[in-house]
């Protein structure tokens, strides 16, 4: 597919609202004061959205019926959990996580 | 990851989450090939909208020619996640200047939002824009680099997945959300492991009846009320 206006507007556009997602926050933080409510539920948001972004890759998302476990991928998430309990460094446990899952596609 | 802020110390810490991306690169270039795109489109995709999911969504909707106005709202809807991470990433930088804080919010993803709150949490909550602009174009750039690589190597490479690539992203997050907990000292263990669970369930019984990026959204905020809840009225 050749670049056209079509797809350049529609990349300018989905730029546009993810650019603004990411700023208009920053800006706001800056120049007003939260309440202090907020800013103790915000303390929560790396631990749940991390959380739901590993649980987005374990579980199969299907409207209308109940998530399935894709089991290759917690099968592989086994490994790299007890990898990140006894090692504690993000690169040793990223690459158990790809060796994990290298030797589970080897194996199924 | 130690409490240094330099520089060369974000170059050392965003090494581990490159992974991740040269995985998702190598997965796109498939997808981008089926999909016809050249890399002039993928390039301007990787540099304008900087959002691996969403990335995604794109392209297949541009395999069936979906109206611009869709693609932009489902951009947005997978994309608002971002919000959150935002307000919450802003936090740290609000006696930065503000051209400074929309560098760095131009730039923050998934990982490098990750990667700074672990660090936040070795450091007492400080953090430079130094350290976070360091990690945030070294993202960038290597983010468009895997995809232009994978979309060259799309053509070669028919099976990318038998290599366990693809699973560097969500094991880094795995490696994140746990460095997250034990480093995050001014919380309890157990407040932290009620709010994942809360979570876990959530996902699931909203999996149902939602799209998966509008689910995550949700979930995330109910873990963050429920962890409020259970820390204010135990």
């Amino acid at each position: 597919m050749k670049i056209n206006t079509y797809l350049l507007l529609t990349i300018l556009g989905c730029g546009l609202v993810t650019w603004l997602s990411r700023v208009v926050p920053f800006v706001l933080v800056k120049n007003f004061v939260l309440p202090s409510g907020l800013i103790k539920l915000l303390s929560f948001v790396p631990v749940a959205i991390m959380t739901a972004l590993v649980v987005q890759n374990i579980l199969i998302f299907k409207t209308g019926s109940w998530p399935t476990i894709n089991w290759l991928n917690f099968g592989a998430a086994v490994p790299t959990v007890a990898g990140a309990i006894i090692t504690k460094s993000l690169l040793i446990i990223v690459v158990i996580g790809i060796i994990s899952m290298a030797v589970l596609r080897l194996l199924t | 990851m130690n409490d240094d802020l330099t520089i060369k110390t974000a170059i050392k810490d965003v090494i581990p989450t490159l992974f991740g991306y040269i995985g998702v690169g190598l997965a796109y270039g498939v997808v981008a090939q089926t999909a016809h795109l050249g890399i002039l489109t993928i390039t301007l995709l990787c540099l304008i909208v900087y959002a691996g999911s969403a990335q995604f969504a794109i392209t297949s909707m541009f395999v069936s020619a979906s109206p611009i106005s869709a693609i932009i709202l489902s951009t947005f809807l997978i994309n608002s996640r971002m919000i959150l991470m935002s307000t919450s990433m802003a936090q740290h930088f609000k006696h930065d200047s503000l051209r400074q804080n929309i560098a760095i919010g131009t730039l923050i993803t998934d990982e490098t939002f990750a990667l700074g709150m672990n660090k936040a949490s070795m450091t007492k909550g400080k953090l430079t824009p130094a350290w976070f602009n360091t990690a945030n174009v070294i993202a960038y750039i290597v983010w468009w680099l895997a995809y232009v690589v994978g979309a060259l190597a799309g053509k070669l490479i028919t099976n990318p997945e038998s290599f366990g690539l693809d699973f560097a992203v969500v094991a880094m997050f795995i490696g994140l959300l746990y460095l997250q907990m034990i480093g995050d000292r001014r919380r309890k263990l157990r407040v932290q492991l009620e709010v994942i669970l809360l979570v876990v369930i959530a996902m699931f019984v909203l999996g149902r009846f939602l799209n998966p990026e509008i689910a995550l959204l949700l979930a995330t905020i109910i873990g963050c009320l429920g962890g409020m809840a259970v820390e204010e009225w135990r």
